[in-house]
């Protein structure tokens, strides 16, 4: 390359694939050019035709279509199109027509194949499949966080102390004392046939042992925790941590089958990963008042921020957030329980919508409703829940967590009733579907039993995964909600670019991306009766039935990532620049990367919506 | 200067392609014989079939006679395509010494003359890219007649060639540009044919560096904009050459 072409090559660089190219790789692109100028209506590229070149928009702009016609993408200066097809049977597959007068530079097919075999990024950014891109895309960012690239076993660093189950109170803290360790396995059987029974930590002997004076010859196995929550060895250190977060635990045991392997505790994530939102979560269970919970919520964003910067997913960041939420909520309900006194029958606290789902971000209300026993008679307990609920919705929205403008808190008599008027509700909902009334209670299809009586919220989860895969007319109903709000086509300059050719000056990446998938998923995941909540979990379940394939599932679990994470990426800049976070994003905000990204995202929930549509549309011409 | 071995008015009046027919028979030098050799086109031929090259020189000064060539940029290219790999650059040592506005103006250093080579050394490669192409320029005040200046003093012997100059076409395309002073007084302003503010009008980019390659390629987009615009791919070239 001629080294007076700089400024040319100077062009190339400031745009994706060539800002990460070697520079030896850049010159010889930059001495391979061909400059082109075309007026605005020029058919630049037709269907068919042979294809020759890859080519870079140095000013102006070109329109993609589809064969059909309709309108693929709209490319601007620093751009690429044409390279589908050099990688497809050499023949054109997107037609391409100048919309303004435009310099192309055009890369010969020889050079850009040279690129394609010597450059990995550069491949990866034109492959040929848009979803592959957007793989490549997240798996590289998440090979940068040690949380999901390390194994849980790498936290074990003892033998693992066990004792059996036959011991008593003092032995058991009398072998704890002198190993030094924060928990105790408890082991049935003998030899080859020893199983993992139970759990004794620091905690339940303060909580339960020394707070009830229980006798020192008490059998372990009346105080120990059952029914453990475990995690296999081959699991990555922020699996546990999920695990962690979501179940309130601090300790937990480490299987390998049958075998213990350790134990991992909390604090060994935390020393991993100090300041982590563990750590931030361990800190809400010491604050003694609603004062003390509100200072410390103040570092809520300070750990979101801080795992956006050490590049977690958005699964980790989404349960980390709502593990927040759930623990300032049951922290609030065991302060107001000490306040009010215990209750007059057992409830059950639910939380809704991105709480339940383990998808909170920190632009976030409190969607929140209380399950009351059967036997809940309103003019003697309503009293206590209704102080109960306004004590944790305002406890809550001291915390940060603003009230639901919808009122869908505890605090609405409403959503504040015994478990049988629940399953009407539901029954009603699924049975008598109407679109209108499903939209305000789609929220409800997101629930999670978070104190107390949880099992009731199970109860719940049950009849809704049972009654809902058998409803078609709810099914289709709650599809056709789904397809109320769908995602840009993509971007063009400073603008958002819609499926008319139409331009927007910002968009809402929670109501345009993020919410959308979810919707869809939910009811795919409905349909198939699964219990999950979560919508990468629910993803999982789809896949255990035939109802979508194997790889539009992962094209789904991308396009969910990574928009996720844009949004997230987004909220995090907001709050480190000092600004309030939202979701609307403009287009000059996202770098190129994320953009060329967020539009296979896009067209990923398109297809999905297109799908939905298909499979839910077939349907009710046939039932009519 | 006079020249050594004029050339009669009888060739100087024939059209081109006869023209250089008639020179290569006429000339001394191998480099220019080579050059009238390689021909030129047929003033009907159109333009879109024309080899052409975009040529800009950067110079000490504005007067052939009494100041240098720089720096010689060119780059071969069609209507349809500009070859950034046949793109070429030169620094060449002037025989008048550097001028120190200009040395700032070119960005091209009193180091870079002193290892420079006579334009004498280069003559072949630049002739490499010139022969069998129409030069293209913008202001062809500069370009033919440095060269023919150059040749002259080097050569004892000058060079013809027709140019299509993208000034001239703007020129031509805004005879009107300097309103009279009634309009002025009225707001119009003058519009301008330099080569940064002719390429706005087409929605060309804007090149930030300042060299002979990079406004040789300046000049070649240019024209292939103006040809798009205002002419055809069929325009005869015999319309656009001076």
């Amino acid at each position: 390359m001629q080294a007076e072409l700089i400024d040319i090559r100077n062009h190339l660089v400031q745009h994706s694939p060539f800002d990460d190219m070697p520079e030896e790789l850049v010159n010889q692109l930059t001495a391979s050019i061909e400059i082109s100028y075309v007026r605005a209506g020029t058919q630049i590229l037709e269907t068919g035709q042979a294809s020759a070149y890859m080519y870079y928009v140095r000013s102006g702009a070109v329109e993609i279509f589809r064969r059909s016609g309709e309108l693929y993408n709209r490319i601007g200066e620093g751009e690429i199109f044409g390279q589908f097809g050099l990688l497809m049977h050499r023949k054109v597959r997107f037609p391409a027509k100048a919309l303004e007068d435009s310099l192309l530079y055009r890369v010969p097919a020889e050079t850009f194949h040279y690129l394609f075999e010597n450059d990995e990024n550069f491949a990866d950014f034109v492959e040929i499949e848009d979803r592959s891109r957007l793989r490549s895309a997240l798996s590289r960012r998440e090979k940068s966080n040690e949380l999901m690239t390390s194994r849980v076993t790498r936290l074990i660093s003892r033998k693992t102390i066990s004792a059996p189950t036959t011991v008593r109170l003092q032995e058991a803290a009398r072998i704890m004392t002198k190993k030094g360790v924060s928990a105790l396995l408890l082991m049935d059987g003998e030899g080859d046939n020893t199983r993992l029974a139970g759990i004794i930590t620091d905690r339940d002997l303060r909580t339960r042992a020394v707070t009830e004076a229980l006798p020192s010859e008490t059998p372990i196995s009346e105080i120990m925790s059952e029914g453990l929550i475990t995690i296999r060895a081959s699991s990555y250190i922020f699996e546990a941590m999920l695990t962690m977060l979501h179940n309130n635990v601090h300790h937990l045991p480490v299987m390998d089958g049958h075998e213990v392997r350790g134990v991992v505790a909390l604090a060994d994530i935390v020393k991993y990963e100090s300041q982590s939102s563990l750590y931030l979560v361990s800190n809400i269970y010491h604050q003694q008042n609603v004062k003390g919970l509100k200072k410390i919520s103040r570092d809520v964003r300070d750990s979101f921020v801080r795992m956006v910067n050490e590049d977690a997913n958005s699964h980790m960041i989404g349960s980390a957030m709502a593990g927040i939420g759930r623990s300032f909520t049951q922290r609030l309900l065991e302060l107001g329980e000490e306040k009010l006194g215990p209750p007059p029958v057992p409830y059950c606290f639910m939380a809704l919508g991105s709480m339940a789902r383990d998808e909170q971000l920190v632009v976030t209300d409190q969607d929140n409703a209380m399950i009351l026993d059967d036997r809940f008679v309103p003019e003697e307990h309503d009293a206590y829940f209704l102080e109960l609920a306004k004590f944790v919705s305002d406890g809550l929205a001291e915390c940060g967590y603003t009230y639901c403008t919808g009122d869908i808190m505890a605090t609405n008599p409403k959503w504040r009733q015994p478990l049988k008027v629940w399953k009407s509700y539901f029954t009603d909902w699924i049975e008598n579907p109407k679109a209108e009334a499903l939209l305000n209670s789609n929220i409800f299809f997101d629930l999670d039993g978070i104190y107390g009586r949880t099992e009731f919220a199970e109860e719940l989860k049950a009849l809704v995964a049972d009654k809902a895969s058998k409803s078609q007319r709810f099914l289709t109903m709650m599809a056709r909600n789904a397809l109320n709000r769908t995602p840009p086509l993509g971007f063009f300059r400073t603008f958002v670019l819609e499926e008319d050719g139409k331009h927007q000056k910002t968009f809402n990446l929670k109501r345009r991306g993020t919410a959308p998938l979810s919707d869809l998923i939910r009811i795919h995941s409905l349909a198939c009766g699964s219990l999950a909540q979560n919508s990468f979990e629910r993803l999982k379940s789809i896949s255990k039935t035939r109802l979508i394939v194997e790889d539009d599932l992962d094209n789904l679990r991308d396009a969910l990532e990574f928009i996720s994470i844009v949004r997230i990426r987004h909220q995090a800049l907001s709050i480190e620049a000092g600004k309030e976070p939202d979701n609307n994003v403009r287009p000059e905000d996202l770098s190129s990367f994320e953009r060329s990204h967020l539009k296979d995202a896009f067209q990923v929930v398109s297809n999905a919506q297109k799908f939905l549509r298909f499979r839910y549309n077939t349907q009710v011409t046939r039932n009519v | 200067m006079s020249e050594h071995q004029p050339v009669p008015d009888s060739i100087r009046r024939l059209p081109w392609p006869e023209q250089y027919q008639a020179l290569a028979r006429h000339t001394k030098t191998p480099v220019l014989k080579h050059f009238y050799e390689a021909g030129c086109p047929s003033p009907k031929t159109p333009v879109s079939e024309v080899p052409l090259v975009a040529l800009d020189f950067e110079t000490t000064g504005l007067d052939a006679e009494a100041h240098s060539i720089v720096s010689i940029g060119l780059v071969p290219f069609t209507l349809d395509s500009i070859q950034l790999g046949k793109a070429k650059h030169w620094v060449v040592r002037p025989r008048l010494p550097l001028h120190q506005t200009s040395v700032t103006f070119h960005g091209i250093t009193h180091a870079d003359i002193d290892e420079a080579p006579d334009l004498s050394e280069i003559l072949e490669e630049v002739f490499a890219s010139l022969n069998g192409r129409i030069p293209v320029v913008h202001f062809r005040n500069i370009e033919r007649p440095f060269l023919n200046e150059a040749l002259q003093c080097r050569l004892d012997e000058g060079i013809r060639f027709p140019v299509i100059d993208t000034m001239a076409i703007e020129a031509h395309l805004h005879p009107d540009r300097h309103p009279s002073f009634l309009k002025s007084l009225l707001g119009k302003k003058p519009v301008s044919i330099r080569l940064a503010d002719s390429r706005k009008r087409y929605g060309l980019p804007h090149y930030a560096a300042h060299n002979a390659l990079i406004d040789a390629i300046a000049t070649a987009e240019l024209l292939q904009a103006q040809i798009l615009h205002h002419f055809s791919p069929q325009t005869p070239i015999g319309d656009l050459w001076l």
